[in-house]
């Protein structure tokens, strides 16, 4: 399996999700260039966390008009699989392969700390090693997380089954004391139509080692590898 | 010409920062206040001296980057330079 | 002003002494000008080179008496940042400085380019900073600005590190009404380098091309080395606009260009432009090859219009550097600094003259012998009175609490004990995929990327104690970042200072740096842990009120394999805990002392180096050996507060009994004695730990077992772990949220 990882000038998530990677492909992962017309062929993309370009004006804003962005809509249109997280979560939906959009966390502060998720779908090739209802644990480090969509497109969302995880308590229960951002529905990711893009804010390559405290983030990748490989 | 641009989250989305200042601006004894809501402004300075064209330009660059029409608007003030 | 110096046409008396310079360096600056009067520009570049901050003036005779060598050392203070060797050709840089006066006037962007200020300092010796950390006090919490400082200065903190890259891996908050006027703000970074690959600031050569790279060059932060060596008064807070903005986003590119360029060999000197600018680079990379330089500051990139030379050297502007380049090689690094989108100018060229010059728009506007400049600043042998010892307070001048339970919870609820995660939830600790132990415990430890080396990173100091008694409490806040790092299993390896005091010209603040640096002397040579780097930062006074005495240490250590390390957690339920260490129930200068009975009294906890170092030693082979991998060791607060701090980590509750029945409960419960830890260990092992221990000397007992769901001490007292967790974490978000 190949996988290719667009590193932006201020991505700094991009070496973490290259280890996540290594670790579960056997092999490196291409590292493009923003300014990179092209990705070489591949089997998943993979925009990574970080602040692409300092994030000023809106998140992911200006990363979305980037020269690579351009291939990385013609190949996610054409069915190659895309990883959005964090960061690259926000770059999905400013570049319109994700619909809504990422407000400031609703206590207006950076947040860094491990949240539990629930599985809402164990049909993709992201999800495939998980189990529907699953609890899972994977830290989210972001300051605009608070995902928004309005009342018809979270409808959508909804009964097309899109939602990927949401924010829960440890015992799965999704209620407003685990939302750590104020996302609406407690949306921690989304997929598109065919579950072949994922976007979302938790950060599955930091939770993928047991000496950094856990492994469910692994999982996913790991899910990745054995449809892809 | 220069351009002016405001954007602002548009009514109905949640604005955590804009309710924040309503609660500082409370509790420093502003009364009377129904609602704030922040947003950011832009200066473009503009070669352009046509104001319909430079207009027509700035919409462009709004539609493009300068707002997420998810969740923003935005408004385009022209002044000669 | 002494008749016999000449002035320029337009410089004044109050000129000289706005810029910070009193009559006799006046005319110290005219002798070294060769008997002329210094230009304004001239003037300038002498009042930044020479103000404390750059200059070290009042600090340098006392700094030389610490020890900074070691066969673990290979670059010592002096360079940007220290160096210790880690083995496999690895070597770790760090360094931490103060930004206290930037953070008072303007918190987030004060602490924000203190941050980036430290990196900097680290990657320009061509390390890739992998921790940040930081030490930051405040003023009382009832105190109106407290709250705004807090937030400032953490999310300013925040926001550099989290979109840097970096992760901010702990550090200290603590609050006190002695910094009410004058915060702290000390930040630290840690970077990894190649032993073979290490880049110093020395522009040896002449001829050899001088090169700007960076963010281009504003009015920001002119004067800002003279205002961090000045006493606040009440009008400071005007000062606003000298305050320098960071851009974290710049800073991460001028980090990988700088990296991506170090790789090859064009590099012959470099420097980042901090404190005093293109001046104080300029200057001592110069000095440092022992060369001459001339700039031409018409190729300064500029921000701004019209900027004039003086402010053009002065300017703080953030995220620059100075380069020396090896002839021919401009290309090559243009290159590299274009793709990242940055500005690189060749701006001048070393020279034989041994004079820092300067020309703009056909003028020359400097022309100063370097060596008068870097290294004739005036010294001064500052008078100094060092506070005799206070006596050891009796038991009746620290009587017994009402409830040992409700003295329990209201320490561990208040502000200087209660849990940070607040703070740290602000920080991106996690990012670079190597944050093994997380903030919260006695040291973070971090992984040497794609080794199975860990580094364990602390800092450290309590000031109350250095009030009390400058000599031990300066020992104490190395002996505790030493221990801080012990529990880990890390073996310290060296550690960089950030002297924070009131104004040296009072004799008294003066016998404070000096018994602080004696007592620092003596317990870094004792435990073989030398000061490779460090930063003072004095005048931390309004109106004539100095802070407490904060000589911040920070301390690194390293962890061979980190699967053999220990968190600050009790292991399981029904493990034994041991505690190794003197039980002497010192309640002087104690958190007891402070918060619940309310007096300081009394001399602090006795520092004994020798069972600091056999204590730690002890803790650390057994960690090693994989014995042990639940270690706290015991500060603020005392033995019940560290057993709480552990039980609280696993969520698993404790009993532990008294042990000493000469001493009080409540002296054995909240003593401060040093040198203690706390051993959490299966029951079998505590057998052979405890008779491995009296073997060897080593003072120990058992001290209880892991049990339930509550903290319970022989004679009665039970606190239910609901009701600490509650007080221990509601205190900072409670305080932080009421408006």
């Amino acid at each position: 399996m190949k996988a290719a990882v667009i590193v932006f000038p201020g991505s700094n998530c991009d070496r973490d999700v290259a280890v996540s990677l290594k670790d579960a492909m056997g092999c490196d992962a291409d590292m493009v260039w923003h300014g990179d017309a092209e990705i070489p062929k591949t089997d998943l993309i993979v925009l990574p966390g970080g602040f692409s370009y300092g994030d000023y004006l809106r998140c992911g804003a200006m990363a979305a008009q980037s020269p690579i962005m351009k291939d990385v809509v013609t190949k996610a249109n054409s069915g190659v699989p895309v990883l959005g997280i964090c960061n690259g979560f926000q770059l999905l939906t400013e570049a319109g392969l994700l619909p809504g959009a990422m407000l400031r966390n609703a206590n207006l502060k950076y947040l860094c700390k491990d949240v539990h998720l629930r599985v809402e779908r164990n049909d993709t090739i992201f999800s495939r090693h998980y189990t529907q209802g699953d609890v899972i644990k994977i830290p989210i480090a972001h300051h605009d997380g608070n995902f928004f969509a309005d009342a018809k497109t979270l409808a959508q969302l909804e009964d097309r089954n899109l939602i990927a995880f949401r924010y829960c308590d440890s015992g799965g229960k999704i209620t407003d004391e685990a939302n750590p951002n104020g996302s609406a529905n407690n949306i921690a990711g989304i997929y598109n139509e065919n579950g072949t893009i994922l976007g979302l804010m938790p950060h599955p390559e930091r939770l993928a080692d047991i000496q950094l405290g856990g492994v469910d983030g692994k999982t996913m990748f790991s899910s990745l590898v054995e449809t892809l490989h | 010409m220069k351009a002016l641009v405001k954007v602002t989250l548009k009514n109905g989305v949640l604005d955590p920062q804009g309710k924040a200042i309503h609660q500082a601006l409370g509790s420093l004894g502003f009364d009377g206040i129904d609602q704030v809501r922040q947003g950011k402004l832009i200066e473009i300075d503009l070669n352009e001296n046509d104001e319909a064209k430079a207009h027509a330009q700035v919409e462009k660059m709004c539609e493009k980057l300068l707002a997420n029409m998810v969740i923003e608007n935005y408004s385009i003030e022209l002044e000669a330079s | 002003m002494t008749t016999d110096s000449p002035m320029a046409e337009g410089i004044t008396p109050e000129i000289i002494a706005e810029h910070g310079l009193n009559p006799r360096e006046y005319a110290a600056v005219c002798d070294s000008l060769g008997g002329r009067a210094p230009s304004y520009t001239e003037l300038g570049v002498f009042s930044v080179m020479w103000s404390e901050h750059c200059s070290y003036k009042s600090s340098r005779v006392w700094l030389a008496k610490l020890p900074t060598t070691g066969p673990q050392v290979i670059c010592g203070p002096g360079e940007n940042a220290g160096i210790v060797d880690i083995g496999d050709g690895q070597a770790a840089v760090f360094k931490m400085e103060s930004h206290n006066h930037p953070s008072y006037i303007e918190p987030y962007q004060g602490a924000a380019t203190g941050v980036g200020g430290i990196m900097r300092d680290v990657f320009t010796m061509g390390a890739r900073p992998i921790a940040n950390m930081n030490a930051l006090r405040f003023g009382s919490p009832e105190h109106p600005k407290t709250r705004h400082l807090v937030s400032g200065v953490v999310s300013g903190i925040g926001g550099y590190g989290n979109c840097i890259g970096v992760p901010t891996v702990g550090g200290e908050v603590n609050f006190d009404k002695s910094y009410d006027g004058n915060i702290l703000v000390n930040a630290m970074c840690v970077g990894l380098v190649d032993v073979d690959k290490i880049f110093y600031a020395a522009a040896s050569g002449v001829g050899n091309p001088v090169v700007y790279v960076g963010s281009k060059t504003g009015r920001d932060g002119i004067h800002g080395a003279t205002m961090a060596s000045a006493e606040f008064d009440d009008d400071s807070e005007e000062k606003r606009p000298t305050v320098q903005v960071g851009d974290p986003f710049t800073e991460k590119l001028l980090l990988e260009a700088c990296l991506e360029l170090m790789a090859g060999d064009a590099i012959i000197g470099i420097q980042d432009m901090g404190a005093a600018g293109l001046t104080s680079s300029g200057v001592e990379m110069a000095d440092k090859g022992g060369v001459g330089v001339e700039l031409n500051l018409d190729l300064v990139p500029c921000r701004e219009e019209e900027m004039t030379a003086y402010e053009m050297l002065l300017s703080e502007s953030q995220e620059r550097m100075l380069m020396v380049l090896t002839p021919g090689r401009e290309d090559e690094a243009q290159k590299i600094f274009e793709k990242w989108g940055l500005d690189f100018s060749v701006i001048g060229v070393t020279t034989d003259t041994g004079h820092f010059v300067t020309r703009h728009k056909g003028e020359i506007k400097t022309d100063i012998p370097l060596d008068t400049l870097a290294n004739n600043a005036p010294k001064y042998n500052r008078l100094y009175t060092i506070a005799a010892a206070p006596a050891k307070i009796t038991l009746e001048e620290a009587p017994a609490p009402n409830s040992l339970k409700h003295t329990l919870l209201k320490l561990m609820g208040s502000a200087d004990l209660c849990s940070r995660r607040w703070v740290w939830e602000q920080y991106d600790h996690m990012v670079m995929g190597d944050t093994v132990g997380r903030p919260g415990g006695d040291a973070a430890v971090v992984r040497i990327h794609g080794t199975d080396k860990s580094l364990a990173i602390t800092t450290d100091v309590t000031p109350r104690y250095v009030a009390a008694d400058a000599i031990e409490g300066g020992k104490q806040a190395v002996a505790e970042t030493w221990r801080n790092l012990s529990a880990t299993g890390a073996t310290p390896l060296a550690i960089t200072d950030c002297m924070n005091f009131g104004n040296p010209e009072r004799s008294e603040i003066m016998g404070q740096f000096a018994g602080a640096i004696r007592g620092m002397a003596e317990a870094c040579e004792a435990l073989s842990y030398p000061v490779v780097s460090g930063n003072v930062s004095l005048y931390n006074e309004t109106n004539g009120q100095a802070i407490l005495p904060t000589p911040a240490i920070g301390g690194i250590g390293l962890i061979k394999d980190t699967e053999m390390r220990a968190s600050a957690a009790i292991g399981a339920e029904g493990d034994t805990l041991l505690l190794i260490g003197p039980e002497r129930g010192h309640l002087g200068q104690s958190l007891y002392q402070r918060d619940i009975i309310g007096t300081a009294k009394g001399a602090p906890p006795p520092v004994d180096l020798e069972e600091e170092r056999k204590n730690g030693t002890f803790v650390r082979e057994l960690i090693a050996a994989g014995d042990v991998s639940h270690v706290h060791d015991c500060s603020d607060g005392g033995l019940w507060v560290a057993v709480a701090e552990m039980a609280l980590a696993a969520n698993i509750g404790a009993d532990i009994s008294l042990g000493n029945q000469d001493l009080p409960a409540h002296a054995i419960l909240f003593g401060e004695d040093q040198a203690r830890y706390i051993l959490s260990v299966d029951k079998a092992k505590s057998l052979e730990i405890l008779e491995d221990a009296r073997e060897n000397g080593i003072e120990i007992r058992e001290l209880g077992f892991a049990h339930g769901d509550s903290l319970h001490v022989e004679g009665g007292d039970e606190v239910k772990l609901a009701d600490l967790r509650k007080a221990h974490e509601s205190w900072l978000p409670d305080y932080m949220n009421t408006v």
